[in-house]
């Protein structure tokens, strides 16, 4: 039956007719949204109790006192999970590790996909299908061979050990190239017609018209360079080196192993490495969900 | 590339040597150095290595503990895809649907994207606490003393749901945007055809969203066999012992607990054969869906 009102009831009463179909909608959201909101904020709500509370009787539904000292004590005391090492070494480190991956992979990405894209090489094929073939092994397949190579150059405990083996991956190459191909003919020919070199167009046109490309990559980036686990966990043993996410390990073992009841300070400093991601993709989720659905394809 | 590209020689060189150099030394030289000693046998105390051919492979293939790992990360895979994708597809639904607070539930329902695995490993840990977790004593009520690193399934257990919470965000960005860019006309145009919203939902919208769905699948597999290593390592706590464990923590286990670099190797290239595998799927199916959308 051809039923051509669509969305309004056939009669408009003057009270509000409750839709039990949209109350099921929202009620199946609600709970989905608690689903994902709860574990972290029980961590939250847990970490303001002391020690032997929480050791006592785990998760902590209400707020209690403890909750700024367990977090000062997580940030700017040594000990506890590491002996040389507090909270806020560990969290600048977390940010070279994420800032320098993410600008290091938009830098370098951007220039790979430039050269493809615009010039006439007879191996511009032949560097693509190089670098496209990287998506194929992710690190953790090849992980030891990759840690002996680190080794063999003498990079364990050091940024760029940390840091650029993690770039050897073709992802942002592969999604400027997309973007650049995406780019009118026409600006790179009227460039070359008013004299423009081809640095000139990549630095003056290019880059600005990829700025909301750059920031979704960046977010993007940012999270994963954030989040790294496997890989600081071997490269770093140095604890000087640590962030965040690799602290963890150290975070667990204090966790389960029952002679060191920090609890409170170990929770604190879980949350602390979950916040800036969080916040990062929170805020700027538009740019970050463009980011992420256009990289597929 | 471009038809009025530009005809620079050293420029473009220029531009792709540090992405090159890259890939060349931590990618290129590990990958072919895998392979390399994936077919020597390493002396264990570090003399140097004998050449003893694919027995490293075969030994791997032979072993016991390398099949029940091998089964246990297929059905890892299998229900951490099914259920994540399940979930984040109901809600993805809702979300399309409801007018009121759409943007709200979209925040709330994706930021654990951002929680790095470890750390959802963790939040596992203390819901799963021996004597205080609020899971296990769920799990009390229905008579199943769990035992977290202790006991064999309860770790499954919690290594299963652990990664599928940690991966609903994905799936459900996904399928959001998906149904998102299904144009009105179509949807006007099967709710005139069809008045009931289940049989509009398999019959419209479930076939316009199968590319995101595959699309998805070959994702959500990659995440089960390689990005779940820290919600893994987190919620054995240490101890492997008896654990579950996926093929990729195995990898990492032999070679760098038990030193065996040479089965170690050989997992690696069995595993990126795997990736291969997965790759040229996805290709076809990308192939598929440019055809067919």
């Amino acid at each position: 039956m051809a039923d051509t009102t669509l969305e309004t009831p056939a009669v408009i009463p003057h009270r509000r007719k409750i839709r039990w179909g949209t109350v099921g909608d929202h009620a199946v959201l609600i709970l989905g949204s608690l689903l994902m909101i709860l574990p972290p904020l029980l961590a939250l709500t847990t970490a303001s109790h002391d020690a032997v509370t929480i050791h006592r009787e785990g998760l902590q539904l209400t707020l209690g006192d403890d909750l700024g000292k367990n977090f000062h004590a997580a940030m700017f005391e040594k000990g506890g999970f590491t002996q040389t090492v507090d909270g806020m070494l560990m969290l600048m480190n977390s940010f070279i590790l994420g800032v320098g991956f993410a600008v290091g992979k938009i830098v370098i990405s951007m220039m790979a996909a430039y050269a493809i894209v615009y010039f006439r090489l007879r191996f511009a094929t032949l560097a693509f299908w190089i670098i496209f073939t990287t998506l194929l092994l992710p690190l953790e397949v090849r992980i030891l061979p990759s840690y002996e190579a680190i080794q063999k150059l003498g990079l364990t405990n050091t940024y760029t050990g940390l840091i650029v083996p993690l770039i050897a991956s073709a992802t942002g190459t592969f999604f400027f190239r997309q973007f650049f191909m995406s780019v009118p003919e026409e600006l790179a020919e009227a460039a070359r017609i008013d004299g423009a070199g081809p640095w000139k167009f990549f630095v003056d046109i290019l880059v600005p018209l990829s700025q909301t490309m750059i920031a979704a990559i960046f977010i993007i980036m940012f999270v994963f360079g954030w989040n790294q686990y496997l890989w600081p966990t071997l490269i770093t043993t140095d604890e000087s080196f640590f962030t965040l996410v690799r602290g963890i390990k150290q975070i667990v073992l204090s966790y389960t192993d029952s002679q060191i009841p920090e609890h409170g300070q170990a929770l604190a400093l879980a949350i602390v490495a979950m916040i800036p991601p969080v916040v990062i993709v929170v805020f700027f989720q538009n740019w970050f969900v463009k980011g992420l659905t256009e990289s597929d394809k | 590339m471009k038809r009025a590209g530009f005809d620079n020689i050293w420029l473009p060189v220029a531009l792709l040597l540090p992405q090159l150099m890259i890939i060349a030394i931590f990618f290129y030289w590990p990958a072919g150095w895998a392979l390399q000693s994936s077919f020597f046998l390493q002396d264990p105390f570090g003399f140097g290595s004998t050449y003893v051919g694919a027995e490293n492979y075969t030994s791997l293939l032979g072993n016991d503990q390398y099949k029940r790992i091998a089964w246990f990360t297929v059905v890892f895979s299998v229900l951490v895809t099914f259920f994540s994708l399940a979930i984040a597809l109901l809600l993805a639904v809702k979300a399309d649907k409801v007018l009121r607070g759409a943007r709200t539930y979209r925040t709330l329902l994706m930021w654990v994207y951002a929680i790095a695995p470890p750390v959802a490993g963790f939040l596992g840990i203390l819901f799963f606490d021996q004597s205080t977790g609020p899971l296990t004593k769920f799990f009390q009520m229905f008579g199943w003393d769990f035992k977290l690193g202790v006991d064999y399934n309860a770790t499954a257990t919690a290594m299963v749901i652990v990664a599928v919470w940690k991966q609903i965000p994905v799936n459900f960005i996904f399928f959001l945007s998906g149904l998102q860019s299904i144009p009105r006309s179509v949807r006007e145009a099967a709710m005139i055809d069809n008045r009931s919203a289940t049989g509009r939902f398999w019959q419209v919208t479930f076939p316009l969203l199968a590319p995101t769905a595959f699309f998805l699948l070959i994702i959500n597999i990659t995440y089960a066999l390689f990005d779940t290593f820290g919600i893994i390592d987190a919620l054995m706590k240490g101890e492997p012992g008896n654990n579950p464990m996926t093929l990729v923590y195995k990898v990492y286990i032999d070679g760098f607990r038990g030193n065996d670099l040479g089965g170690s190797s050989a997992q690696s290239v069995v595993l990126m054969a795997l990736v291969l595998i997965l790759t040229v799927f996805q290709f076809r199916l990308l192939e598929r869906r440019i055809h067919y959308t």
